[in-house]
């Protein structure tokens, strides 16, 4: 998957310079030359090219969105090995857990730049990639509750608490001897 | 499920420890010390006839009696008798018994002189327990059985002093016989006892040492009474005291026939007034009278013929005599001069001249000598030597010797009354520069050495050296506050009005102050000390002060007699301010206010209910005065079974220019008699500091404490099973549990116990009460637990009006809302008789509670609050046992490592005092007795810091060698990639 968003970048960035060589230089075209009007045989190979790019580019931002399915389930069979009781390992993986879709929902721009284009519609893979990752969230954070991690009961709330002070003040008891 | 089971398993090896709180045998002393002591001495017998170790046997008022070495004063052996076998008479035996009566004459025990196991014992019949007297025959004809007799009551035992079999018993068959004196004239097989029958007749009795039969009797009765003194003068004459003290009676008894003459002291001493006192000593026609201010020597000539030979002045000891040879005595006379003692001695065959004469000088404050003991040796000249035992004013015990002070023994620490601590100095800025590379060299070596040790290198030299190293930390004895707050001051009151200051880290004495307030003087005949508070802590406003202690006494043992208050520089030992109040003291309430010097200000109820408060200042007047509406008070009168509750107010002018507070009587609570005695009560301390108003239960939920100071725990019991374990029969014993709200006099709770009687210890902490009692059903010791909850805040459950904080759970609470309580209680088998019990205190009230239980065999020992837990139940639930609660047993558990005095043994423990380190986990734990006992523990384990043998010397190798180790690599893979690029 990385070699070839690699070679699909490399490709179209050579073929872009050459494609939109919109005067860098000061030379003007030549009389009777129209950019446009070029080669029909080679603007619709182009344009079949960029069709097939674009619906790669698709289908690859589909994938990259599915991607965290894989991770939920993974995730799923580690929570469960973790158990329900407090101790390092299932705080790891819980927290884990929890960073994971974190992480990834605040790099969902990076993720899906390789396939950004005009012709591409990425917003449905950014939506799907976004809740995939949300509900990895949930069940990480499910997963703090069931650990007992989460202050959802009054016990967490009224522990810190300091003991009420009293008003009245009483001292004596047995005589001293 | 193979892996989870296995990764949890692995996961409770790592952090699941061993439970056991106890300490390995090279941690003893490493924060713990003991110190042995023995009390005040009352009678000493001299070992030092034969080579060998010299040695000399006491028994003192702590009833202890003991060997000690008299070249250095150590103990070679010791016995702690219990506390109402109080020890009449010690002496030695066949010369290598000490034989001691005790118990008012009714037991009589012998003890192998040179290793101190108890040879035989004998109880004897007295009729009642009276004045008795121990006489052993001093003839030490080897192979001859000696007779031992006892005199007490109106009885004469003759024991066996091998075996200690009765050989003869004889009945006196007269009632209210007191003997005053026996002897046995050399070589004569004829003891003679002279004694007083009621307060007005004489008698005197001739008995046959072999059989015990009485060969005469005869008696005379003198009409104007005996004081119950009597001074043996000769072989027949007696000189007694008047009942009114002014007459001596000189009573001849030669052939049995008695004659009586009195002689006016006045006529005799023409400086006398006041009362006489006749000192007991045996001497050959000397008699020594005690008068107000001096001490008399009188010879005694003839039956009516008294001269004065010397005056001593006040004050002064004389000894007893001392044989040296059939016609001559010696007796020592000791006479103070400032911080010098003058010390003499004399042959009473010729009184003017001195034997001896040496000056001694004394350091530290040990008041007036009270007692003189003294003993001969043999010079390389074929003279005679002497060495005095002195026993000063403040109970300490000296040997003098060749004008020196030998050895001295701080004594007086066998009777502490009470006890507070006190924080060290701040350390200061700018230590000198070589003592802090010196202690850097040390700490690297001792580091070093350690680490030797843990990796298995060193030698049993070097081990040795570690453990020294350890325990003789510079660290743990310096004079400074330390971080953790280990170190600290303990002040300790004696019973002989003594103050001294203890280190925590070894018990050494850093200062003591016999306080003058507190010794006998013309305004305050009979002082004694009461109890010591915390007078000025300074921490905000004052620090530049020392803080500083109150010692709280009385003059005279009635309640209504003056009280004396003194207050010490905790840092020095400085008596800043002492005086004797003109009111009586019967409460002593110290409030958590202060005033602006950071005093503590204290309120004393007289005996007439008046309050006066304390420091007079009108700063503390008007802080109180604030306070004042919310301040109540109670007195507990057992007597009378009943408890008042009382507020304070102001009646008039007067009141308000002196200080003076009235009472006002709000409440009281009235036992019946004919079922209640009040046993006991116990309150909360009132430092003590509570982390938290919620326990938090299985699954979640939340229960409040009711958290009071003002909660009191009164045990009562039935009159009739109010005396020993055993007087009562189960039906007619039974025990109440009170607890009661000090301010309003509500009953929060009663709980009654049926067939329990006493003794009752009771210990009260946060929300909570454990108890001990006996349980007459069972025969066994049983502890029970109660637990309060408010449950008027229960319905604080909503985790929303928490969140935002909607809720009254902090706000001030009065007694007078009257919250409702719910109550939960559990009781349990013990296994020991119960001395004493505490309760473990920390800084924040965080750390778990651990109860300290004084055991019979005066140990320490260490329970969990949890094994007191109401909760408990046979089968707890799966959330339950989360939560910790153990299964019910139906007794509580004695695991052998928790004892907190390990292998020693606090004996005649009287007392534990708990104090919080600075680190929350840890709890200072301070115990006495006649021996005193300190250690720290952490009661859920030091969760808050390294333990004192983790090495950092590993750590820091660890380090270094990390940091190697990467800078090599580094190095290598530089190299590599170098290597790499040019390819």
């Amino acid at each position: 998957m990385e070699k070839g968003k690699g070679l699909a970048r490399r490709w179209a960035v050579e073929f872009a310079e050459n494609s939109y060589s919109s005067s860098p230089v000061d030379v003007p075209d030549p009389m009777g030359f129209s950019r446009s009007s070029s080669d029909p045989d080679d603007a619709s190979a182009s344009r079949q090219k960029k069709e097939a790019e674009a619906a790669w580019k698709a289908q690859k931002a589909w994938e990259v969105a599915q991607a965290p399915v894989k991770n939920l389930l993974m995730m799923g069979f580690m929570m469960w090995m973790a158990g329900s009781t407090v101790h390092l390992f299932s705080i790891g993986i819980t927290f884990s857990a929890l960073w994971q879709p974190i992480s990834a929902l605040q790099g969902v721009g990076k993720v899906f730049e390789p396939y950004k284009d005009p012709r591409v519609d990425t917003l449905a893979p950014k939506l799907l990639f976004i809740a995939l990752n949300l509900a990895g969230l949930v069940l990480g954070i499910w997963k703090l509750n069931t650990l007992g991690l989460l202050p959802t009961h009054a016990s967490d709330w009224v522990s810190s608490l300091p003991p009420a002070s009293e008003v009245e003040y009483a001292g004596g008891g047995l005589p001293v001897h | 499920m193979a892996i989870r089971a296995c990764l949890g398993l692995m996961i409770l090896l790592v952090f699941s420890s061993t439970i056991s709180t106890a300490l390995f045998e090279d941690q003893v002393g490493l924060a713990d010390w003991h110190q042995k002591y023995i009390g005040k001495v009352k009678h000493a017998i001299f070992h030092t006839q034969k080579t060998g170790r010299k040695r000399v046997v006491v028994s003192t008022e702590e009833n202890v009696v003991a060997s000690l070495d008299l070249r250095t004063g150590d103990i070679f052996w010791r016995h702690v008798l219990g506390k109402i076998d109080r020890i009449d008479q010690v002496d030695i035996t066949l010369g290598k018994y000490v034989v001691t009566l005790s118990s008012g004459g009714s037991i009589l025990r012998a003890w192998n002189l040179p290793d101190g196991q108890m040879i035989w014992e004998s109880i004897l019949q007295v009729s009642a327990p009276s004045k008795s007297l121990l006489h052993v025959p001093a003839n030490m004809n080897v192979g001859k059985d000696n007779l031992i007799l006892v005199f007490g009551g109106s009885s004469i035992h003759a024991l066996s002093s091998t075996d200690g079999q009765i050989v003869w018993r004889k009945e006196l068959s007269t009632n209210s016989l007191e003997i005053q004196q026996v002897f046995q004239p050399h070589e004569s097989d004829i003891i003679y006892a002279l004694g007083f029958i009621g307060s007005s007749e004489f008698v005197a009795y001739y008995v046959n040492y072999k059989t015990g039969e009485v060969l005469q009797q005869s008696k005379a009765s003198f009409k104007s009474g005996f004081c119950g003194e009597a001074s043996l003068a000769s072989d027949d004459v007696v000189v007694a005291l008047d009942a009114s003290r002014t007459y001596l009676v000189s009573i001849s008894f030669r052939n049995g026939v008695i004659n009586f003459q009195q002689i006016y002291i006045p006529d005799l001493i023409p400086e006398f007034s006041g009362k006489a006192t006749l000192l007991p000593s045996k001497y050959n026609g000397i008699l020594a009278v005690d008068i107000a201010s001096s001490i008399v020597l009188l010879r005694v000539k003839g039956v009516n013929e008294l001269e004065i030979i010397e005056k001593i002045n006040y004050p002064s000891a004389i000894s007893d005599a001392l044989p040296l040879s059939k016609e001559q005595q010696a007796f020592a006379i000791l006479q103070h001069d400032e911080s010098r003692i003058h010390f003499k001695v004399k042959f009473d065959t010729d009184l003017t001249s001195e034997v001896l004469k040496e000056t001694i000088q004394m350091y530290g404050q040990r008041g007036n000598i009270e007692k003189v003991f003294i003993n001969n040796y043999m010079r390389t000249d074929r003279t005679h030597g002497f060495r005095v035992l002195v026993v000063m004013e403040d109970h300490s015990l000296l040997l003098v010797q060749q004008g020196e002070i030998v050895w001295s023994r701080e004594d007086g620490l066998a009777s502490i009354v009470d006890s507070t601590t006190s924080e060290l100095p701040v350390e200061k800025e700018g230590v000198s520069v070589a003592e802090v590379e010196h202690s850097l060299f040390e700490w690297l070596k001792g580091h070093f050495l350690k680490l030797k040790g843990t990796l298995m290198l060193a030698s049993p030299d070097e081990v040795a050296a570690i453990q020294a190293i350890r325990l003789k930390s510079f660290e743990k004895n310096k004079m400074t506050r330390d971080h953790n707050g280990f170190r600290k001051l303990i002040i300790v009151l004696t019973r002989a009005g003594k103050v001294l200051a203890l280190h925590t880290g070894d018990g050494r004495v850093v200062w003591s102050v016999l306080l003058p307030v507190l010794r006998k003087s013309e305004t305050c005949g009979n002082p004694f000390a009461l109890n010591v508070y915390q007078w000025q802590v300074p921490h905000h406003h004052a620090m530049h002060e020392n803080p500083s202690v109150l010692v709280v006494g009385r003059c005279g043992h009635n309640f209504d007699a003056p009280g004396i208050f003194s207050i010490v520089d905790a840092y020095t030992g400085k008596v800043h301010n002492s005086l004797v109040l003109e009111h009586s003291v019967r409460h002593i309430m110290p409030f958590p206010l202060t005033d602006s010097t950071e005093q503590h200000l204290h309120i004393v109820i007289d005996d007439n209910l008046h309050a006066h408060l304390y420091p007079k200042t009108s700063d503390s007047v008007k802080i109180f005065l604030d306070e004042m509406p919310n301040i109540y008070w109670y007195s507990v009168e057992v007597g009378k079974n009943i408890i008042k509750g009382y507020s304070l107010e102001i009646k008039g002018e007067q009141d308000m220019a002196e200080n003076v507070f009235q009472p006002k009587e709000l409440w009281s609570i009235v036992f019946p008699c004919e079922s209640e005695t009040i046993a006991l009560t116990a309150t909360r301390k009132m430092n003590e500091i509570v982390h938290t108003q919620a326990k938090i239960v299985a699954d979640q939920d939340v229960m409040y404490k009711y958290i009071s100071k003002n909660i009191l725990f009164v045990a009562t019991v039935a009159p009739k099973a109010s005396g020993e374990i055993g007087s009562a029969t189960p039906e007619e014993a039974w025990l109440y549990a009170y607890l009661i709200d000090t301010v309003s006099g509500r009953i929060l709770h009663r709980v009654s116990h049926q067939g329990a009687q006493g003794p009752i210890h009771a210990v009260v902490s946060e929300n909570w009460v454990v108890y001990h009692y006996f349980n007459l059903r069972a025969h066994r010791h049983e502890m029970s637990v109660i637990e309060i909850y408010d449950q008027s805040r229960e319905d604080n459950k909503d985790v929303w009006k928490l969140v935002l904080g909607k809720h009254n759970l902090t706000a001030p609470i009065s007694s007078y809302s009257k919250p409702e309580v719910t109550v939960k209680s559990q009781s349990y088998f013990f296994t020991h008789s119960v001395k004493s019990m505490a309760v473990t205190a920390t800084a924040k009230g965080i750390t778990s509670k651990q109860l300290l239980i004084g055991t019979i065999g005066d140990q320490v020992l260490a329970l969990d609050k949890r094994f007191l837990d109401p909760r408990r139940s046979v089968n707890p639930t799966q959330s339950e046992k989360e939560e910790g609660i153990i299964p019910l047993t139906d007794s509580l558990p004695i695991v052998p490592q928790s004892y907190v005095t390990h292998a020693l043994q606090v004996e005649g423990l009287r007392g534990i005092v708990t104090t919080p380190a600075k680190l929350e986990s840890t709890t200072l734990v301070f115990s006495y007795g006649v021996d005193l006992f300190f250690t720290r523990i952490a009661p859920s384990r030091t969760y808050d810091s390294l333990t004192e043998d983790f090495s950092y010397a590993l750590l820091l190798l660890t380090i270094v060698a990390l940091v190697a180790a990467l800078l090599v690599t580094w190095a290598l893979s530089e190299k590599k990639e170098l290597r790499e690029k040019w390819r």
